[in-house]
Protein backbone atom coordinates (compact mmCIF):
# COMPACT_ATOMS: atom_id res chain seq x y z
CA UNK A 1 0.00 0.00 0.00
CA UNK A 2 2.22 2.34 -1.17
CA UNK A 3 -0.31 5.27 -1.16
CA UNK A 4 -1.02 4.86 2.47
CA UNK A 5 2.31 5.14 3.07
CA UNK A 6 3.43 7.79 1.16
CA UNK A 7 0.55 9.67 3.21
CA UNK A 8 1.85 8.34 6.09
CA UNK A 9 5.16 9.84 5.87
CA UNK A 10 4.12 13.29 4.34
CA UNK A 11 1.93 14.28 7.41
CA UNK A 12 5.23 12.59 9.54
CA UNK A 13 7.26 15.26 7.91
CA UNK A 14 4.85 18.24 8.68
CA UNK A 15 4.07 16.76 11.97
CA UNK A 16 7.89 16.67 13.09
CA UNK A 17 8.69 20.33 12.20
CA UNK A 18 5.71 21.72 14.12
CA UNK A 19 6.69 19.48 17.27
CA UNK A 20 10.22 21.02 16.75
CA UNK A 21 8.90 24.26 16.52
CA UNK A 22 6.93 24.05 19.63
CA UNK A 23 9.63 22.07 21.54
CA UNK A 24 12.18 24.73 20.56
CA UNK A 25 9.75 27.79 21.57
CA UNK A 26 7.95 26.66 24.44
CA UNK A 27 10.63 25.37 26.65
CA UNK A 28 13.81 27.20 27.58
CA UNK A 29 16.28 26.09 25.49
CA UNK A 30 17.69 28.71 23.10
CA UNK A 31 16.80 31.38 25.38
CA UNK A 32 13.89 32.32 27.63
CA UNK A 33 10.80 31.72 25.93
CA UNK A 34 9.01 34.66 25.87
CA UNK A 35 12.18 36.66 24.08
CA UNK A 36 12.29 33.43 21.02
CA UNK A 37 8.12 33.19 21.13
CA UNK A 38 8.96 37.10 20.05
CA UNK A 39 10.81 36.25 17.03
CA UNK A 40 8.95 32.69 15.72
CA UNK A 41 5.52 32.40 17.96
CA UNK A 42 4.66 28.84 18.44
CA UNK A 43 2.64 26.36 16.62
CA UNK A 44 -0.26 26.31 18.90
CA UNK A 45 -0.72 30.24 19.25
CA UNK A 46 -0.44 30.19 14.84
CA UNK A 47 -3.65 27.67 15.36
CA UNK A 48 -5.44 29.64 18.09
CA UNK A 49 -5.14 32.41 15.84
CA UNK A 50 -6.19 31.23 12.78
CA UNK A 51 -9.02 29.79 14.63
CA UNK A 52 -10.31 32.88 15.85
CA UNK A 53 -9.59 34.67 12.53
CA UNK A 54 -12.34 32.54 10.95
CA UNK A 55 -14.44 32.26 13.80
CA UNK A 56 -14.76 35.81 14.24
CA UNK A 57 -15.46 35.96 10.49
CA UNK A 58 -13.37 38.58 10.22
CA UNK A 59 -10.95 36.81 7.35
CA UNK A 60 -13.92 35.66 4.85
CA UNK A 61 -13.99 39.04 3.47
CA UNK A 62 -10.16 39.72 3.01
CA UNK A 63 -10.28 35.99 1.55
CA UNK A 64 -13.17 37.16 -0.81
CA UNK A 65 -11.36 40.26 -1.87
CA UNK A 66 -7.99 38.01 -3.09
CA UNK A 67 -9.69 35.77 -4.65
CA UNK A 68 -11.38 38.37 -6.55
CA UNK A 69 -8.45 39.93 -7.33
CA UNK A 70 -6.80 36.60 -8.23
CA UNK A 71 -10.01 35.45 -10.87
CA UNK A 72 -10.15 38.27 -12.34
CA UNK A 73 -6.28 39.10 -13.27
CA UNK A 74 -6.17 35.24 -14.70
CA UNK A 75 -9.19 35.72 -16.54
CA UNK A 76 -8.04 38.93 -18.05
CA UNK A 77 -4.67 38.04 -18.57
CA UNK A 78 -5.18 34.57 -19.88
CA UNK A 79 -7.51 36.21 -22.41
CA UNK A 80 -4.90 38.52 -23.48
CA UNK A 81 -2.22 36.00 -23.62
CA UNK A 82 -4.80 33.57 -25.90
CA UNK A 83 -5.72 36.37 -28.31
CA UNK A 84 -2.19 38.50 -28.79
CA UNK A 85 -0.80 34.85 -28.78
CA UNK A 86 -2.66 33.52 -31.75
CA UNK A 87 -2.33 36.82 -33.84
CA UNK A 88 1.46 36.85 -33.34
CA UNK A 89 2.04 33.39 -34.20
CA UNK A 90 -0.49 33.87 -37.39
CA UNK A 91 1.23 36.88 -38.03
CA UNK A 92 4.83 36.50 -38.75
CA UNK A 93 5.62 39.92 -38.86
CA UNK A 94 3.58 41.53 -35.94
CA UNK A 95 6.07 38.72 -34.48
CA UNK A 96 9.25 40.13 -35.95
CA UNK A 97 8.47 43.22 -35.26
CA UNK A 98 7.43 43.58 -31.31
CA UNK A 99 9.77 41.46 -30.31
CA UNK A 100 12.10 43.05 -28.78
CA UNK A 101 9.11 44.96 -27.28
CA UNK A 102 8.04 42.04 -25.47
CA UNK A 103 11.08 40.96 -24.69
CA UNK A 104 11.83 44.04 -22.46
CA UNK A 105 8.17 44.03 -21.17
CA UNK A 106 8.20 40.35 -20.04
CA UNK A 107 12.45 41.01 -18.32
CA UNK A 108 10.92 43.48 -16.22
CA UNK A 109 10.49 42.84 -12.42
CA UNK A 110 6.58 43.71 -11.66
CA UNK A 111 6.94 45.03 -8.17
CA UNK A 112 8.29 47.85 -9.35
CA UNK A 113 5.24 48.39 -11.15
CA UNK A 114 3.01 48.51 -8.12
CA UNK A 115 2.94 51.63 -7.25
CA UNK A 116 2.32 52.94 -10.95
CA UNK A 117 -0.73 51.10 -10.65
CA UNK A 118 -1.73 51.98 -7.62
CA UNK A 119 -1.45 55.49 -8.83
CA UNK A 120 -3.31 54.56 -11.75
CA UNK A 121 -6.00 52.69 -10.40
CA UNK A 122 -6.23 53.55 -7.17
CA UNK A 123 -6.05 51.64 -4.12
CA UNK A 124 -8.73 48.95 -5.01
CA UNK A 125 -8.50 45.57 -6.58
CA UNK A 126 -7.77 46.97 -9.63
CA UNK A 127 -4.78 47.68 -9.54
CA UNK A 128 -4.03 44.22 -7.83
CA UNK A 129 -5.78 42.99 -10.92
CA UNK A 130 -2.99 44.58 -13.40
CA UNK A 131 -0.36 43.72 -11.02
CA UNK A 132 -1.42 40.20 -11.82
CA UNK A 133 -2.41 40.75 -15.14
CA UNK A 134 1.32 41.61 -16.29
CA UNK A 135 2.32 38.20 -14.99
CA UNK A 136 -0.14 35.60 -16.47
CA UNK A 137 -0.54 37.26 -19.81
CA UNK A 138 3.04 36.55 -20.14
CA UNK A 139 3.38 32.97 -19.45
CA UNK A 140 0.02 32.32 -21.18
CA UNK A 141 0.90 34.30 -24.47
CA UNK A 142 4.20 32.62 -24.94
CA UNK A 143 2.51 29.02 -24.20
CA UNK A 144 -0.15 30.09 -26.89
CA UNK A 145 2.55 31.28 -28.91
CA UNK A 146 4.32 28.44 -29.09
CA UNK A 147 1.74 25.71 -29.16
CA UNK A 148 0.19 27.48 -32.19
CA UNK A 149 3.59 27.47 -34.12
CA UNK A 150 4.20 23.91 -32.77
CA UNK A 151 1.36 21.82 -34.15
CA UNK A 152 2.23 18.81 -36.13
CA UNK A 153 3.28 19.81 -39.32
CA UNK A 154 1.73 15.91 -40.13
CA UNK A 155 -1.61 17.24 -38.66
CA UNK A 156 -1.38 20.31 -40.33
CA UNK A 157 -1.02 18.64 -43.93
CA UNK A 158 -3.79 16.12 -43.13
CA UNK A 159 -6.17 18.79 -41.92
CA UNK A 160 -5.97 20.93 -44.71
CA UNK A 161 -5.96 18.01 -47.08
CA UNK A 162 -9.46 17.05 -45.52
CA UNK A 163 -10.01 20.30 -46.76
CA UNK A 164 -10.21 22.90 -43.78
CA UNK A 165 -10.54 26.29 -43.97
CA UNK A 166 -8.36 28.41 -41.92
CA UNK A 167 -11.43 29.25 -39.56
CA UNK A 168 -11.62 25.51 -39.28
CA UNK A 169 -8.09 25.29 -38.93
CA UNK A 170 -8.45 27.65 -36.28
CA UNK A 171 -10.82 25.37 -34.45
CA UNK A 172 -10.32 21.84 -34.91
CA UNK A 173 -6.28 22.31 -35.18
CA UNK A 174 -4.95 25.39 -33.97
CA UNK A 175 -7.06 26.09 -30.69
CA UNK A 176 -6.60 22.56 -29.18
CA UNK A 177 -3.12 22.30 -29.39
CA UNK A 178 -2.51 25.65 -27.88
CA UNK A 179 -5.27 25.08 -25.24
CA UNK A 180 -2.73 21.68 -23.76
CA UNK A 181 0.43 24.51 -23.78
CA UNK A 182 -2.04 27.03 -21.64
CA UNK A 183 -3.13 24.13 -19.64
CA UNK A 184 0.62 22.89 -19.20
CA UNK A 185 0.87 26.40 -17.83
CA UNK A 186 -2.05 26.48 -16.08
CA UNK A 187 -0.59 25.53 -12.51
CA UNK A 188 2.15 28.58 -12.75
CA UNK A 189 -0.33 31.08 -14.31
CA UNK A 190 -3.03 30.57 -11.50
CA UNK A 191 -0.36 30.97 -9.24
CA UNK A 192 1.09 33.73 -10.24
CA UNK A 193 -2.16 35.77 -10.53
CA UNK A 194 -2.19 34.91 -6.94
CA UNK A 195 0.98 36.54 -6.02
CA UNK A 196 0.26 40.21 -8.28
CA UNK A 197 -2.91 40.20 -5.90
CA UNK A 198 -1.01 39.21 -2.81
CA UNK A 199 2.19 41.58 -3.30
CA UNK A 200 -0.05 44.28 -4.72
CA UNK A 201 -1.96 44.45 -1.29
CA UNK A 202 1.09 44.06 0.86
CA UNK A 203 1.93 47.40 -1.37
CA UNK A 204 -0.55 49.09 -0.31
CA UNK A 205 -4.38 48.58 0.02
CA UNK A 206 -7.28 48.03 2.70
CA UNK A 207 -8.51 44.69 2.42
CA UNK A 208 -6.69 41.36 1.18
CA UNK A 209 -4.77 38.23 2.69
CA UNK A 210 -1.69 40.69 1.76
CA UNK A 211 -3.30 43.58 4.08
CA UNK A 212 -3.78 41.03 6.69
CA UNK A 213 -0.02 40.09 6.41
CA UNK A 214 1.15 43.70 6.18
CA UNK A 215 -0.81 44.89 8.98
CA UNK A 216 0.51 42.26 11.20
CA UNK A 217 4.10 42.91 10.04
CA UNK A 218 3.80 46.54 10.70
CA UNK A 219 2.81 46.18 14.63
CA UNK A 220 5.75 42.78 14.82
CA UNK A 221 3.10 40.39 15.38
CA UNK A 222 5.28 37.75 14.31
CA UNK A 223 1.87 35.04 15.22
CA UNK A 224 0.00 37.10 12.80
CA UNK A 225 2.31 37.22 9.76
CA UNK A 226 2.14 33.46 10.34
CA UNK A 227 -1.52 32.69 10.17
CA UNK A 228 -1.58 35.02 7.48
CA UNK A 229 0.76 32.72 5.97
CA UNK A 230 -0.74 29.94 6.57
CA UNK A 231 -4.07 30.65 5.63
CA UNK A 232 -2.52 32.13 2.32
CA UNK A 233 -0.97 28.35 1.90
CA UNK A 234 -3.78 26.44 2.60
CA UNK A 235 -5.60 28.70 -0.02
CA UNK A 236 -3.41 27.97 -2.78
CA UNK A 237 -3.26 24.41 -2.28
CA UNK A 238 -7.10 24.74 -2.49
CA UNK A 239 -7.12 26.94 -5.67
CA UNK A 240 -4.26 24.09 -7.33
CA UNK A 241 -6.43 21.23 -6.47
CA UNK A 242 -9.20 23.13 -8.60
CA UNK A 243 -7.11 23.53 -11.71
CA UNK A 244 -5.71 20.27 -11.61
CA UNK A 245 -9.25 18.99 -11.73
CA UNK A 246 -10.26 21.64 -14.45
CA UNK A 247 -7.24 20.36 -16.26
CA UNK A 248 -8.10 16.59 -16.13
CA UNK A 249 -11.71 17.68 -17.47
CA UNK A 250 -10.10 19.19 -20.48
CA UNK A 251 -7.37 17.51 -21.63
CA UNK A 252 -9.03 13.83 -21.12
CA UNK A 253 -7.25 12.56 -25.20
CA UNK A 254 -3.88 13.05 -23.26
CA UNK A 255 -2.22 9.80 -22.63
CA UNK A 256 -1.96 9.71 -18.54
CA UNK A 257 2.08 9.35 -18.42
CA UNK A 258 2.07 12.42 -20.06
CA UNK A 259 -0.14 14.41 -17.96
CA UNK A 260 1.65 13.04 -15.07
CA UNK A 261 4.67 14.04 -16.45
CA UNK A 262 3.82 17.82 -17.22
CA UNK A 263 2.60 19.59 -13.97
CA UNK B 1 14.80 -1.96 -68.31
CA UNK B 2 14.07 1.56 -68.98
CA UNK B 3 11.01 1.95 -71.14
CA UNK B 4 11.31 3.66 -74.80
CA UNK B 5 10.51 7.17 -73.97
CA UNK B 6 9.09 8.01 -77.11
CA UNK B 7 6.32 5.51 -76.99
CA UNK B 8 5.45 6.24 -73.48
CA UNK B 9 5.28 10.43 -74.22
CA UNK B 10 2.40 9.83 -76.73
CA UNK B 11 0.60 7.56 -75.09
CA UNK B 12 0.28 9.95 -72.60
CA UNK B 13 -0.93 12.93 -74.81
CA UNK B 14 -3.50 10.84 -75.60
CA UNK B 15 -4.30 9.92 -71.69
CA UNK B 16 -3.55 13.46 -70.21
CA UNK B 17 -7.12 14.49 -70.69
CA UNK B 18 -8.19 11.66 -69.22
CA UNK B 19 -5.55 11.13 -66.39
CA UNK B 20 -6.98 12.21 -62.88
CA UNK B 21 -3.00 12.76 -62.29
CA UNK B 22 -0.59 13.74 -64.61
CA UNK B 23 2.94 14.66 -64.28
CA UNK B 24 4.57 16.54 -66.93
CA UNK B 25 8.23 16.91 -66.97
CA UNK B 26 8.08 17.60 -63.40
CA UNK B 27 11.35 18.68 -61.28
CA UNK B 28 11.34 19.96 -57.57
CA UNK B 29 13.95 21.39 -56.13
CA UNK B 30 14.57 22.25 -52.07
CA UNK B 31 16.05 25.26 -51.38
CA UNK B 32 17.46 27.66 -53.65
CA UNK B 33 16.92 27.71 -57.15
CA UNK B 34 20.50 27.59 -58.00
CA UNK B 35 22.84 25.30 -55.56
CA UNK B 36 19.48 23.88 -53.57
CA UNK B 37 18.82 19.87 -53.64
CA UNK B 38 16.90 18.70 -56.70
CA UNK B 39 14.94 15.79 -55.38
CA UNK B 40 13.38 14.27 -58.97
CA UNK B 41 13.67 15.97 -62.17
CA UNK B 42 12.04 15.26 -65.63
CA UNK B 43 8.80 13.33 -63.97
CA UNK B 44 6.58 12.23 -66.40
CA UNK B 45 3.83 10.07 -64.85
CA UNK B 46 -0.08 9.55 -65.22
CA UNK B 47 -2.32 7.49 -63.28
CA UNK B 48 -5.79 6.62 -65.20
CA UNK B 49 -9.05 7.23 -63.52
CA UNK B 50 -9.98 3.60 -61.66
CA UNK B 51 -5.79 2.49 -61.85
CA UNK B 52 -3.77 1.73 -59.19
CA UNK B 53 -0.24 2.50 -59.65
CA UNK B 54 2.35 1.83 -57.19
CA UNK B 55 5.56 3.92 -57.04
CA UNK B 56 8.75 2.17 -55.56
CA UNK B 57 12.31 3.31 -55.12
CA UNK B 58 15.21 3.10 -52.69
CA UNK B 59 15.56 5.12 -49.83
CA UNK B 60 15.95 9.08 -50.95
CA UNK B 61 14.49 8.33 -54.42
CA UNK B 62 11.54 10.99 -53.67
CA UNK B 63 9.03 8.62 -54.16
CA UNK B 64 7.21 10.72 -51.64
CA UNK B 65 7.93 14.52 -52.73
CA UNK B 66 6.02 13.35 -56.11
CA UNK B 67 3.25 12.07 -54.30
CA UNK B 68 3.24 15.69 -52.59
CA UNK B 69 3.14 17.54 -56.08
CA UNK B 70 0.11 15.58 -56.94
CA UNK B 71 -0.96 16.49 -53.90
CA UNK B 72 -0.29 20.39 -54.30
CA UNK B 73 1.48 20.08 -50.88
CA UNK B 74 4.70 21.01 -52.96
CA UNK B 75 4.83 23.09 -56.13
CA UNK B 76 6.97 21.76 -58.88
CA UNK B 77 9.90 23.84 -59.41
CA UNK B 78 9.64 23.09 -63.53
CA UNK B 79 6.84 21.32 -65.19
CA UNK B 80 3.16 20.76 -64.75
CA UNK B 81 0.67 19.07 -62.85
CA UNK B 82 -2.69 18.17 -64.41
CA UNK B 83 -5.80 16.93 -62.31
CA UNK B 84 -8.23 15.54 -65.01
CA UNK B 85 -6.90 17.56 -66.99
CA UNK B 86 -6.60 20.96 -65.26
CA UNK B 87 -4.02 22.69 -63.57
CA UNK B 88 -3.39 21.99 -60.33
CA UNK B 89 -3.63 25.44 -58.52
CA UNK B 90 -3.15 25.22 -54.87
CA UNK B 91 -4.29 22.19 -52.82
CA UNK B 92 -5.70 19.03 -54.35
CA UNK B 93 -9.09 18.98 -52.81
CA UNK B 94 -9.95 16.33 -55.26
CA UNK B 95 -7.44 13.71 -54.05
CA UNK B 96 -7.34 12.40 -50.33
CA UNK B 97 -3.98 11.72 -49.28
CA UNK B 98 -2.77 8.89 -46.84
CA UNK B 99 0.31 9.81 -44.49
CA UNK B 100 2.79 7.44 -43.31
CA UNK B 101 3.01 8.97 -40.03
CA UNK B 102 -0.19 9.95 -37.46
CA UNK B 103 -1.55 12.41 -38.52
CA UNK B 104 -5.32 12.15 -36.30
CA UNK B 105 -6.02 14.60 -34.07
CA UNK B 106 -4.86 13.67 -31.06
CA UNK B 107 -7.64 16.09 -29.09
CA UNK B 108 -10.74 14.10 -30.77
CA UNK B 109 -11.76 10.64 -30.92
CA UNK B 110 -11.73 8.32 -33.15
CA UNK B 111 -15.78 9.42 -34.16
CA UNK B 112 -14.76 13.19 -34.31
CA UNK B 113 -11.44 12.40 -36.29
CA UNK B 114 -13.80 11.19 -38.82
CA UNK B 115 -16.93 13.38 -38.85
CA UNK B 116 -14.69 16.41 -38.53
CA UNK B 117 -13.37 15.61 -42.38
CA UNK B 118 -17.05 16.11 -43.94
CA UNK B 119 -18.03 18.75 -41.29
CA UNK B 120 -15.69 20.84 -43.97
CA UNK B 121 -16.92 19.73 -46.60
CA UNK B 122 -20.46 21.42 -45.40
CA UNK B 123 -21.89 18.19 -44.08
CA UNK B 124 -23.97 19.24 -41.18
CA UNK B 125 -22.61 17.48 -37.82
CA UNK B 126 -25.37 14.97 -36.76
CA UNK B 127 -25.37 13.89 -40.45
CA UNK B 128 -21.32 13.62 -40.40
CA UNK B 129 -21.42 11.59 -37.37
CA UNK B 130 -23.86 9.25 -38.43
CA UNK B 131 -21.41 8.29 -41.63
CA UNK B 132 -18.62 8.58 -39.81
CA UNK B 133 -20.11 5.73 -37.52
CA UNK B 134 -20.95 3.71 -40.69
CA UNK B 135 -17.38 4.28 -42.24
CA UNK B 136 -15.54 3.29 -38.87
CA UNK B 137 -17.72 -0.41 -39.12
CA UNK B 138 -16.70 -0.82 -42.66
CA UNK B 139 -13.11 -0.43 -41.34
CA UNK B 140 -13.95 -2.39 -38.68
CA UNK B 141 -13.88 -0.17 -35.82
CA UNK B 142 -17.35 -0.26 -34.68
CA UNK B 143 -16.61 -0.91 -31.01
CA UNK B 144 -14.07 1.80 -30.78
CA UNK B 145 -15.50 5.35 -31.39
CA UNK B 146 -15.39 6.88 -29.02
CA UNK B 147 -11.44 6.18 -28.19
CA UNK B 148 -8.76 8.75 -28.82
CA UNK B 149 -5.84 8.00 -31.05
CA UNK B 150 -3.71 7.30 -28.25
CA UNK B 151 -5.95 4.79 -26.64
CA UNK B 152 -5.76 2.68 -30.18
CA UNK B 153 -2.94 0.73 -32.18
CA UNK B 154 -0.76 1.72 -34.81
CA UNK B 155 -3.02 -0.70 -37.37
CA UNK B 156 -6.47 0.86 -35.53
CA UNK B 157 -4.62 4.73 -36.11
CA UNK B 158 -4.77 3.69 -39.58
CA UNK B 159 -8.29 2.35 -39.85
CA UNK B 160 -9.06 5.36 -38.53
CA UNK B 161 -7.25 7.64 -41.22
CA UNK B 162 -8.28 5.46 -43.44
CA UNK B 163 -12.43 5.94 -43.10
CA UNK B 164 -10.84 9.85 -42.82
CA UNK B 165 -9.89 10.13 -46.21
CA UNK B 166 -12.86 7.70 -47.50
CA UNK B 167 -15.84 8.72 -45.93
CA UNK B 168 -14.86 12.75 -48.02
CA UNK B 169 -15.36 10.04 -51.35
CA UNK B 170 -11.76 11.26 -52.99
CA UNK B 171 -11.59 10.75 -56.46
CA UNK B 172 -8.17 10.56 -56.32
CA UNK B 173 -5.87 8.70 -53.31
CA UNK B 174 -2.60 9.21 -52.61
CA UNK B 175 -0.43 6.88 -49.94
CA UNK B 176 2.46 7.54 -48.83
CA UNK B 177 4.18 4.45 -47.02
CA UNK B 178 0.53 4.24 -45.42
CA UNK B 179 1.54 0.72 -43.89
CA UNK B 180 5.47 1.24 -43.27
CA UNK B 181 4.98 1.51 -39.62
CA UNK B 182 2.98 -1.46 -39.30
CA UNK B 183 3.98 -5.08 -38.54
CA UNK B 184 4.03 -7.49 -41.28
CA UNK B 185 0.57 -9.26 -39.92
CA UNK B 186 -1.37 -5.85 -39.83
CA UNK B 187 0.03 -4.57 -43.26
CA UNK B 188 -1.45 -7.96 -45.11
CA UNK B 189 -4.89 -7.23 -43.09
CA UNK B 190 -4.99 -3.60 -44.30
CA UNK B 191 -3.88 -4.37 -47.59
CA UNK B 192 -6.83 -6.35 -48.08
CA UNK B 193 -8.64 -4.38 -46.52
CA UNK B 194 -7.73 -1.28 -48.72
CA UNK B 195 -8.26 -3.43 -51.66
CA UNK B 196 -11.59 -4.45 -50.83
CA UNK B 197 -12.26 -0.93 -50.29
CA UNK B 198 -11.17 0.45 -53.11
CA UNK B 199 -12.92 -2.25 -55.22
CA UNK B 200 -16.19 -0.90 -54.22
CA UNK B 201 -15.53 1.96 -56.20
CA UNK B 202 -12.08 2.33 -58.05
CA UNK B 203 -10.60 5.23 -57.51
CA UNK B 204 -7.49 6.34 -58.66
CA UNK B 205 -4.29 5.70 -56.47
CA UNK B 206 -0.96 6.37 -56.13
CA UNK B 207 0.51 4.67 -53.26
CA UNK B 208 4.12 5.08 -52.69
CA UNK B 209 6.30 2.44 -50.73
CA UNK B 210 9.46 0.83 -50.50
CA UNK B 211 8.05 -2.82 -50.24
CA UNK B 212 8.23 -4.77 -54.01
CA UNK B 213 6.28 -7.54 -52.69
CA UNK B 214 3.28 -4.95 -51.47
CA UNK B 215 3.55 -2.88 -54.55
CA UNK B 216 2.91 -5.94 -57.09
CA UNK B 217 0.20 -7.32 -54.61
CA UNK B 218 -1.90 -4.26 -54.81
CA UNK B 219 -0.93 -2.53 -57.95
CA UNK B 220 -2.02 -2.64 -61.60
CA UNK B 221 1.42 -0.82 -62.65
CA UNK B 222 4.45 -0.71 -61.00
CA UNK B 223 6.45 2.37 -61.06
CA UNK B 224 10.19 2.41 -61.03
CA UNK B 225 11.95 5.22 -59.24
CA UNK B 226 15.98 5.75 -59.60
CA UNK B 227 17.98 6.74 -56.43
CA UNK B 228 18.43 10.61 -55.87
CA UNK B 229 19.29 13.21 -55.84
CA UNK B 230 17.72 13.97 -59.50
CA UNK B 231 15.66 10.95 -58.94
CA UNK B 232 13.81 9.74 -62.16
CA UNK B 233 11.25 7.33 -63.69
CA UNK B 234 13.65 4.03 -64.75
CA UNK B 235 10.59 1.71 -64.94
CA UNK B 236 7.26 1.53 -65.56
CA UNK B 237 5.41 -2.60 -65.32
CA UNK B 238 2.38 -3.35 -66.01
CA UNK B 239 0.81 -6.18 -63.32
CA UNK B 240 -1.27 -8.33 -64.91
CA UNK B 241 -2.46 -10.53 -62.29
CA UNK B 242 -6.40 -10.90 -61.63
CA UNK B 243 -8.93 -9.19 -59.08
CA UNK B 244 -10.07 -9.85 -56.90
CA UNK B 245 -6.67 -10.87 -55.03
CA UNK B 246 -5.38 -11.78 -51.76
CA UNK B 247 -1.75 -9.81 -50.60
CA UNK B 248 -0.80 -13.24 -48.77
CA UNK B 249 -1.90 -15.66 -51.24
CA UNK B 250 -1.05 -13.54 -54.58
CA UNK B 251 2.86 -14.06 -53.44
CA UNK B 252 2.44 -17.65 -54.35
CA UNK B 253 1.20 -17.26 -57.91
CA UNK B 254 4.04 -17.55 -60.67
CA UNK B 255 3.43 -14.99 -62.35
CA UNK B 256 3.61 -12.62 -59.19
CA UNK B 257 7.70 -14.64 -59.07
CA UNK B 258 8.14 -13.56 -62.49
CA UNK B 259 7.10 -9.77 -62.48
CA UNK B 260 9.05 -9.38 -58.94
CA UNK B 261 12.14 -10.83 -60.35
CA UNK B 262 11.82 -8.47 -63.63
CA UNK B 263 11.66 -5.24 -61.10
CA UNK B 264 13.87 -6.48 -59.05
CA UNK B 265 16.82 -6.70 -61.28
CA UNK B 266 16.20 -3.09 -62.36
CA UNK B 267 15.45 -1.99 -58.67
CA UNK B 268 18.58 -3.91 -57.02
CA UNK B 269 20.72 -1.69 -58.70
CA UNK B 270 18.94 1.48 -57.91
CA UNK B 271 18.79 0.42 -53.81
CA UNK B 272 22.83 -0.41 -53.82
CA UNK B 273 23.71 2.80 -55.48
CA UNK B 274 21.27 4.64 -52.76
CA UNK B 275 23.14 2.44 -50.28
CA UNK B 276 26.36 3.32 -51.38
CA UNK B 277 25.71 7.15 -51.33
CA UNK B 278 24.66 6.92 -48.15
CA UNK B 279 27.68 5.13 -46.64
CA UNK B 280 29.92 7.73 -48.97
CA UNK B 281 28.36 10.89 -47.22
Amino acid sequence: MPRLKLTVLQIGVGLIFLLLWHVLTVYPITGTPKQVQFFFSTPLDVLKRCWTLFASGEIWGHLWITLVETILAFLIGAGGGIIFGFLFARKELLAAVFDPYIKAANALPRVVLAPIFALWFGLGIWSKVALGFTLVFFIVFFNVYQGVREVSPVVLANARMLGMNERQLLRHVYWPSALTWVFSSLHTSVGFALVGAVVGEYLGSSAGLGYKIHEAESVFDVTGVFAGMLILSVFVILIDMLVTRIENGFLVWRPQTSLAGRT
Amino acid sequence: MPPDRGTMRSGMDQATSLAAVALDDVAITFGPKVGGYTAVRGIDLSVRPGEFVAIVGPTGSGKSTILNAAAGLLKPSAGRVTIFGSDLPGLNLRAGYLFQQDALMPWKTALDNVAVALESKGVSRSDAVQRARDWLGRVGLAAFVDRYPHMLSGGQRKRVALAQVLIRDPEILLMDEPFGPLDAQTRQIMGNLLLSLWAADRKAVMFVTHDLEEAIALADRVVLMSAGPAAGIIGDFPVELPRPRDIAEVRMEPTFHRIHKEIWASLRVEVQKAYSQGENT
